[in-house]
């Protein structure tokens, strides 16, 4: 119902809790370890224990089921569980599944997780050879024969077609790159802490799959990283300052697939990432110039250009300039490209740190951030604020269905 | 006395696979016979005269203690006459494209994994410190389709005039057997190359060589019970696209439903088999063992409106362009599996490129 009014779910769920481990490059502990050590201090953060939690969400692809975490963490009964597809696309989507459980009363404590060996285990980037045929495996079967098998190479067959036509050459993909770098090297938990980069060293950079330069792909990481989600009125109580959710939405295309809809459209956009904005902007009421912070998915340079596009912060064609005028505090944890590659849930911890006014590039007074997840798939995105600051034209307004009176 | 010789890679790697010439086997051997008489290597030049300092490598790797190769009046082991031909590790010299034709039309074929055979030499002169080697070589013969242990393919021998301060010294007749291994020897996924081994043994190493060519072949198409026509047509030499029973869109890829009307309802509809290059990725990293980076990997749009990823043949992986025009070729990379390829052609007329923006 959504696509076609606000939803009611604004402002009836917070995130009270974020927590991670380390970010490195070979972790020394199995996948659910780290899960287990990202929820508890997720918990710690929030001032709660392992006993408050009744509800899980994680990935689909995330190797640790709810019942095993639960069990290595000291979690009892659960209420609430739930998975969300599509890899990284799942990322808003687990704060939403959990948004909705804690809002309807299903679940009070519900903590979204991903935990993974990604560097030193499975590699995402060392490509797919082979699929099952089930309807999931066909559809990407179709690019397997031909050697189009590694993420870089599918999302880099669009950023083709958008260089091409808005005129552009492969640097204008540095800048999304320079400011990940240049946002990492201040934040202490960084991979890349201290290690900045220029528009030269991007240029200078080998090719991946072209048009992708190697400063262009997304760095691999072990770590994990959780977030507790909870009711505004327990979180007002709880040991920091909550993060409300005002708009939470997932969005799939028309001819939708995962990473390959090359059969669609004229490929210089994310038309599932658009579905996503036209949700969160319908309820929160917001637009681009209330948007203090984007904390947007950056597994690939050129995919963050397009969701500039695609949310209406600039015009088609236009992002790169945009990204390079710095009008807009982008990434500010260094983004997958600079912090780590958490598939996307260190962003929300990131936009989480923005209102709470801790985080290593401070926004000052930062009130509204935007969120996304995973792009290239189906995919999800948040508005997240501080409380107490409403939307502009005033959320009392709404229409009967609409969202609820504002905190 | 046998060497292996790298027949991979060819000069034009022209989308994936790299071979530049080659469609179905229908007149292959005819195709193959063209190569006889055809030079392998024109010029070349020996790295380094006849010396002292190879000759007792070569002696002492050998075990040969023959005062014939010692002392002032020294000659060279005729059985050198190939090392001083040789590329070294810095490659080969004055290789001829018809070669590496041959080689790709061989791989095109599915016979893309290589052993040296045999090698006969003939001695009209010795060889000593100090002579200046030159060479050319011929592809002498290619035989007919044989079936071996190894697997079935076709011997190609080349012949090479070795001359010393360009007197004819000798001749060395080199025998390779490019085959496709049976299906028997592949099972499993093309993912682990076995790892070289240590030791010196011609034989070994090229037994380590011949299973990481047989072990190289391109994923499969995944092919389930809703896209299996389409392969079936391939099989045919057709391209098929499906389209609606209720609402007439065509439709790529291949499923049971239409998303624009939902109907169940489908028939299909033969490609023209002409298009436009809609966009392209040039594959680099990581290397894959059944590819052979950089190549080419197209966004075909068919004059049909819909689109397909294929490969871009019939030019190098660096000047594929958007809206070059292409037309439909089938392609066999293995003995196993043949794919719709799509060949640049510029008498083609561009077609406006569709969906722009």
């Amino acid at each position: 119902m959504s696509l076609h009014r606000p939803d009611a779910l604004s402002g009836r769920a917070a995130i009270a809790g974020i927590g991670a481990t380390e970010f490195s490059k070979d972790s020394g502990r199995s996948e659910l370890k780290l899960a287990v050590e990202a929820v508890h201090t997720a918990l710690d953060d929030a001032g709660l224990s392992p006993a408050d939690v009744d509800g899980l969400v994680t990935f689909t692809m995330d190797t640790t089921p709810e019942i095993t975490l639960a069990q290595a963490a000291g979690i009892g009964e659960l209420s609430f569980f739930s998975r969300v597809h599509y890899g990284g696309g799942a990322a808003c989507a687990t704060v939403q599944q959990a948004a909705l459980a804690v809002a309807t009363g299903v679940a009070e404590v519900v903590v979204c997780y991903r935990a993974f060996n990604e560097r030193s285990g499975r590699r995402f980037g060392s490509g797919v050879q082979e699929r099952q045929p089930s309807a999931e495996g066909a559809a990407l079967g179709w690019n397997l024969p031909f050697g189009l098998l590694t993420p870089a190479s599918w999302v880099a067959m669009a950023a083709q077609r958008y260089l091409h036509t808005y005129g552009l050459t492969p640097e204008a993909f540095g800048h999304v790159a320079v400011t990940g770098r240049r946002h990492a090297a201040r934040n202490p938990a960084a991979y890349f802490h201290g290690k900045p980069i220029t528009l030269d060293d991007h240029a200078a950079s080998r090719w991946i799959v072209e048009p992708l330069r190697l400063l262009d792909c997304c760095q691999e990481t072990d770590g994990g990283q959780a977030l507790v989600v909870t009711t505004p009125e327990r979180a007002r109580d709880l040991r920091r300052p909550p993060a409300l959710i005002t708009a939470a939405a997932q969005g799939a295309g028309r001819a939708q697939e995962q990473m390959t809809s090359f059969y669609r459209d004229g490929l210089t956009g994310l038309p599932e990432m658009n579905v996503v904005a036209r949700q969160l902007w319908r309820t929160s009421r917001l637009t681009p110039a209330d948007i203090d912070v984007a904390i947007l998915y950056d597994h690939f340079t050129p995919f963050v250009l397009l969701q500039l596009e695609e949310f209406g912060f600039c015009a088609p064609g236009e992002a790169a300039d945009f990204v390079a005028a710095d009008a807009l505090p982008l990434n500010t944890h260094g983004g997958q490209l600079g912090e780590a590659y958490l598939h996307g849930m260190n962003g929300i911890a990131e936009a989480v740190r923005q209102l709470r006014g801790t985080s290593p590039n401070q926004t000052p007074d930062a009130t509204h951030v935007l969120v996304t997840a995973g792009t290239g798939v189906p995919t999800s995105g948040l508005v997240l604020s501080r409380d107490g600051a409403g939307a502009p034209d005033g959320s009392s307004d709404s229409a009967p269905g609409g969202p609820p009176d504002g905190p | 006395m046998t060497a292996m010789t790298a027949t991979g890679g060819s000069e034009e790697r022209a989308g994936a696979g790299g071979a530049g010439e080659g469609t179905a086997t229908r007149g292959l051997y005819e195709r193959l016979k063209a190569y006889e008489g055809r030079p392998a290597a024109t010029a070349g030049v020996g790295k380094d005269p006849v010396n002292a300092a190879m000759i007792r490598h070569w002696c002492e790797a050998m075990g040969d203690v023959n005062p014939a190769y010692e002392g002032p009046d020294a000659i060279a082991p005729p059985t050198m006459l190939q090392a001083w031909t040789m590329g070294g590790l810095s490659g080969h010299q004055g290789r001829s494209g018809a070669y590496d034709e041959l080689s790709a039309l061989l791989d095109g074929a599915g016979y893309a994994a290589v052993v040296a055979t045999d090698c006969e030499q003939e001695y009209l002169r010795p060889l000593r410190p100090g002579d200046q080697i030159t060479f050319d070589a011929v592809i002498e013969s290619v035989s007919e389709r044989k079936t071996t242990k190894l697997g079935t393919g076709h011997f190609v021998t080349t012949r090479m005039d070795i001359r010393a301060n360009g007197e004819l010294a000798g001749t060395h007749r080199f025998r390779i057997l490019k085959y496709a291994p049976p299906p028997a020897r592949r099972k499993g996924p093309p993912t682990a190359q076995p790892q070289p081994q240590s030791q010196p043994q011609m034989q070994s190493q090229m037994r380590v060589q011949v299973q990481a060519l047989a072990k190289a072949r391109r994923p499969r198409p995944v092919i389930n019970r809703d896209n299996a026509g389409f392969w079936e047509g391939v099989s045919r030499h057709t391209l098929l696209i499906q389209r609606c029973g209720g609402c007439r869109t065509l439709r790529f890829p291949w499923l049971p439903g239409c998303q624009a009307c939902g109907s169940p309802e489908w028939d299909t509809v033969e490609a023209s088999g002409t298009g436009t290059v809609y966009s392209y990725v040039v594959m680099h990293h990581p290397p894959f063992p059944a590819f052979d980076p950089p190549y080419a990997v197209g966004l075909i749009e068919l004059a049909e409106g819909v689109r397909m990823v294929s490969n871009v043949i019939g030019v190098p992986y660096d000047k594929v362009r958007i809206g070059m025009p292409v037309r439909l070729e089938f392609r066999c990379v293995d003995e196993e599996l043949e794919l719709p390829v799509f060949r640049v052609d510029e008498t083609l007329q561009r077609p406006v490129s569709r969906g722009e923006g």
